[in-house]
């Protein structure tokens, strides 16, 4: 008796625990997407997406350089993450032998978990330095140089799901190994190596650190990809910081527009990747 | 036709080699081109077949006829299936794998053979169907679109024509832009067997091509069989004794990575001349 009550007791706390945990992990992102909307949802105007920045003390101005600075980061940061990732992707996946791919995979983790700081130092150290002033393609570049890891393994992940049937059906027909990848592997892996750039994007997109000595920011429209430019999570950053209240609301606003962003982007992808759960049953 | 029905069209007249008291496989051991006195379309000499250290195929020697149906039998890990992809050089792929011995196809060695154009002869169909996640249009023209060998235009054509000779095209003829997914199992072999059909193969192999079908599905396939033996030289691997009794001309029987029978199909279920192969076409083991 005394033994069925003490498991009841045990099972009692350890559910009520492990319940209030999930509770917190869950409730962290319905508290900051809460706190994000009420106050970033209210703040939000329409000049955000067409203004330039006002002085300090003008009321009013928006963010649309840092709108439109954020995307030629992201596509230059697509542009040279994205081809070397998937390439070397479709190397492991499809040609790496065992103990070379274990070298480079164990190298992309590394490289994943490199302080996007310090890559950020790196980007600042090759390009900023020598050109001796900040640009649009130092920050680009040091996007892309995060988006590399996350490419490489999303790329071979989807592309050693595909299965060895199709291979061998495609080899069976006189398809080349080059032509089986290219007109079979690839076709079948499509969904998901989109969604998987989609949610590197995403990942990206609010990153700060890396762009803070490289892109730096700008004031206005920036001029060229070799000029300094804002991006929003910079502009957030200044913008949080500063004693002004007209600037903290427009922070929150472009907190908020950032946060839509990224949860459309996942959304997105996600679909898509369903939308290929329905198609191959 | 049923699927216990036996084919009309099996051979009865026994070749004179194989009627001679002396095991057939002994015979072959002392000439150098043994026929059962028809056109030889594969011919394999010695063939040893090693995965890494171990020796899969033990010196394997027989024919393969033209136009006539081939049947491996034997239990699992015999050495049945990797012999038939050693045909059309399938086991290239793995690593470890190595590779002795010759095989002629019309008389050339097949190892000397550039590999993609050994496999348009050669064409193979595999135990589980696997179509590719493409309309059931694009599975057909594939194999002529990466040969080049149809025109744009004869394309809707030859994807019917293959369609037909797989009988499947009254079941699939208004749904051609669809999913391939959307076959049932059955169907989706018989589609394999057109998408192999359409680069026009001299030999067609299956690898145990129904296994995974119901007796159904699995009747249809052998029907198949008898109309493809006209145009193609067909080579079957299969797990079910009937099948073989059924659908082959001639069968070889495995074990233990040794080709221990082959004979006219006839032979090897009425009379066969080992004991091996009686015990297990009698249901002893295996």
């Amino acid at each position: 008796m005394g033994l069925t009550l003490r498991r009841k007791i045990v099972n009692y706390v350890m559910l009520s625990l492990t319940g209030v945990c999930t509770f917190f992990a869950v409730g962290m992102l319905l508290f900051i997407l809460g706190y994000l909307f009420v106050n970033g949802g209210r703040s939000l105007t329409w000049d955000f997406f067409t203004k330039l920045p006002t002085p300090v003390g003008e009321l009013g101005g928006g963010m649309a350089n840092a709108l439109l600075g954020s995307a030629k980061l992201l596509v230059l940061a697509t542009c040279i993450g994205v081809p070397i990732g998937f390439l070397g992707g479709v190397y492991l996946a499809e040609f790496g032998g065992s103990s070379f791919s274990f070298i480079v995979r164990y190298t992309t983790d590394l490289l994943n978990g490199v302080p996007s700081i310090v890559i950020g130092i790196f980007a600042y150290t090759i390009l900023v330095l020598p050109q001796k002033h900040f640009s649009t393609l130092s920050g680009g570049i040091a996007l892309g140089v995060m988006m590399i890891p996350i490419a490489v393994r999303s790329s071979e992940d989807f592309l050693r799901a595909v299965p060895g049937s199709l291979r061998e059906g495609a080899m069976a027909l006189g398809a080349s190994k080059a032509k089986t990848i290219l007109t079979v592997v690839i076709p079948a892996a499509k969904a998901g190596l989109l969604t998987g750039i989609m949610l590197n994007l995403a990942r990206v997109a609010g990153e700060t650190a890396p762009l803070l000595f490289t892109s730096f920011s700008n004031r206005y429209w920036s001029p060229g990809w070799d000029q300094p430019t804002a991006a929003l999570p910079v502009m957030i950053y200044t913008y949080a910081i500063s004693p002004y209240e007209d600037w903290k609301r427009q922070a929150w606003s472009a907190g908020f527009v950032l946060l839509m962003l990224v949860l459309a982007i996942n959304i997105f992808a996600r679909m898509i990747l369903t939308k290929r759960g329905h198609a191959a049953r | 036709m049923s699927p216990m029905q036996a084919p009309s069209s099996r051979p009865t007249s026994l070749p004179e080699a194989a009627t001679s008291g002396q095991p057939f496989h002994m015979q072959m051991a002392d000439t150098k081109t043994p026929t059962l006195g028809e056109a030889s379309k594969l011919s394999a000499t010695d063939l040893v077949f090693h995965y890494g250290s171990f020796k899969a195929l033990h010196g394997i020697s027989l024919q393969v006829f033209e136009k006539r149906v081939t049947a491996f039998i034997g239990p699992s890990g015999c050495g049945k299936s990797t012999f038939l992809r050693t045909l059309n050089r399938m086991n290239e792929t793995i690593r470890t794998s190595r590779v002795e011995g010759e095989i002629l196809l019309d008389g050339e060695d097949i190892f000397k053979l550039e590999v993609s154009a050994l496999r348009r002869r050669v064409g193979m169909v595999f135990q589980r169907p696997n179509p590719f996640p493409k309309s059931i249009f694009d599975n057909i023209a594939y194999g002529p679109r990466i040969n080049g060998s149809v025109s744009r235009s004869g394309m809707k054509d030859h994807v019917e024509q293959s369609l037909r000779r797989a009988a499947l095209w009254d079941e699939v003829k208004d749904k051609l832009h669809e999913s391939a997914y959307g076959l049932s199992g059955g169907q989706q072999q018989r589609l394999c067997i057109a998408r192999a059909l359409a680069v026009d193969p001299e030999v067609l192999l299956l690898d145990e091509p129904c296994s995974a079908l119901d007796p159904i599905a699995t009747a249809k396939i052998e029907d198949l069989i008898f109309q493809l033996k006209d145009s193609c030289t067909i080579v079957i691997v299969t797990h079910n004794m009937q099948q073989a009794a059924r659908v082959a001309d001639y069968t070889g029987f495995f074990l233990m990575g040794k080709l221990i029978e082959f004979d006219n199909t006839t032979v090897i279920f009425k009379n066969p001349s080992r004991k091996e192969t009686e015990d297990y076409i009698t249901g002893r083991f295996g």
